[in-house]
């Protein structure tokens, strides 16, 4: 399969990256790792005009901690987070993005801009209260996680914008888990959920949880976090905080699972996700 | 209308200056432009990882990968793995093992086991499993492609301790 034609730019600063893209109008496209973008465009779901690949511009890739922050450059490929252990949840969900090939090509911003529900690491930036930068012709901005995702593969990114870094919060007293559900090892999530536990001794302090897949845009479940906090945490606590999981969705069904089918993995895979963060296996 | 754009690839060592379209795709311009046939085109979906090569000594899908962002980025494809009229020890270990019947996704398994081996010498077989799940075999189970990998690693190892000049 082969992509329909366009035109192809690779500046060598960010400054012309977002001019290039200025320029080339609402069909101009940026180019990451292509992992998102380029098996659309094999497929002609997607024709865009220009390509804009930033692959020269400098300082868009690696991961920093400036002390309780995680700074994550947007061309970052899922394989480099994956194995920095210490970003916790984000290395967990990162290494089960796909296959190791595209772990080596995709990266963190790509994946964030293109806004797919089913992918890993939108629900993830929900859970760590993560936020991007995003330049453009008038400047830069910040934009919270929770203000990105605003449709189906719609998120707040101008056109002629770049998302050129990820921040978040480092969650060193929190135990993480991440529970994933798909009918082949290299597929997108049925459902996800991630999780996070901040406990004192057995008590649950504060909880975090998000779902992958469980509608058009990555979600909280709020009535599992309210059903836990402040709970002892056992297996009997989770897993009635994990009854609430799909409270309030309403995913839609596609090609491999119903949304009766959809709301039932919610359920499961939160308690498993709770009990792979507190600890309990 | 798209204008043809310069890429200098530097493949298995020697530097290939061509004028492509940017929606050549890299294993098009491999198979098609440089007559390097030994990666295959499977699936064109990036499911399947017949297409596997190293790019900058990472393993990569080239159906999924424009021949322009490979400019002037080491490429390593099957028939560079080993010196000319050589095996690599994961070829000789697919030879041993009998890790292939009709071959189809050969070269992509070995450039994604090789890979593997580069960045964890000595993986256990559920490892192997896992760092290959990116390469779908619809004739072996898999069961001689890991014990294959398994027992590169082993050779590998060995010949190491006594020839460190081989490496992946």
């Amino acid at each position: 399969m082969i992509p329909a034609q366009f035109d192809y730019a690779a500046p060598e600063t960010l400054e012309d990256a977002i001019r290039v893209l200025s320029e080339g109008g609402p069909e101009a496209k940026l180019l990451a790792g292509g992992h998102s973008l380029l098996p659309l465009m094999k497929l002609r779901l997607a024709t865009p005009s220009l390509l804009v690949d930033l692959r020269k511009v400098p300082g868009l890739h690696g991961v920093h901690r400036d002390n309780g922050t995680w700074r994550i450059g947007a061309l970052t490929p899922h394989a480099e987070l994956e194995h920095t252990a210490e970003l916790g949840l984000v290395a967990r969900a990162a290494g089960t993005i796909a296959d190791p090939q595209v772990r080596n090509r995709g990266t963190i911003g790509g994946s964030l801009a293109h806004g797919d529900p089913a992918s890993d690491l939108p629900a993830v930036m929900l859970v760590t209260e993560a936020s991007v930068t995003l330049r453009g012709p008038d400047g830069q901005r910040t934009v919270a996680a929770t203000e990105l995702f605003r449709d189906y593969m719609e998120t707040a990114v101008g056109t002629a914008e770049v998302l050129t870094e990820v921040r978040l919060g480092a969650m060193d007293a929190w135990g993480f888990g991440y529970q994933k559900f798909n009918r082949r090892s290299e597929d997108w999530a049925m459902v996800a959920v991630s999780a996070l536990v901040k406990q004192t001794g057995d008590v649950c302090e504060d909880v975090r949880i998000g779902l992958t897949n469980m509608g058009s845009v990555p979600l909280r479940a709020h009535a599992v976090e309210e059903a836990l906090r402040g709970q002892a945490i056992s297996a009997e606590s989770i897993a009635q905080a994990a009854e609430h999981a799909d409270e309030g969705t309403d995913p839609p069904a596609d090609l491999n699972a119903s949304s009766e089918y959809k709301r039932h993995l919610a359920r499961v895979l939160c308690r498993r996700a709770l009990a792979e963060a507190a600890g309990l296996k | 209308m798209s204008t043809t754009v310069a890429v200098r690839l530097n493949v298995n060592g020697a530097v290939h200056e061509l004028e492509v379209e940017p929606r050549l795709l890299l294993v098009h311009a491999l198979r098609d432009h440089l007559g390097l046939t030994g990666t295959h085109v499977g699936c064109d979906t990036s499911n399947c990882g017949a297409c596997t090569i190293h790019l900058d000594g990472k393993a990569v899908k080239s159906c999924t990968v424009l021949a322009v962002q490979a400019d002037g980025v080491p490429i390593t494809t099957i028939e560079g793995l080993a010196p000319e009229g050589g095996l690599h020890p994961v070829q000789e270990a697919f030879w041993n093992d009998h890790a292939l019947q009709c071959g189809f996704c050969t070269p992509g398994m070995i450039m994604a086991a090789t890979a593997l081996l580069t960045e964890n010498p000595n993986p256990t077989e559920q490892e192997v499993r896992h760092g290959l799940e990116g390469n779908l075999c619809r004739c072996t189970g898999y069961h001689n492609i890991v014990k294959a990998v398994l027992d590169a690693a082993n050779v590998k190892s060995a010949s190491l301790e006594q020839h460190p000049e081989v490496t992946a």
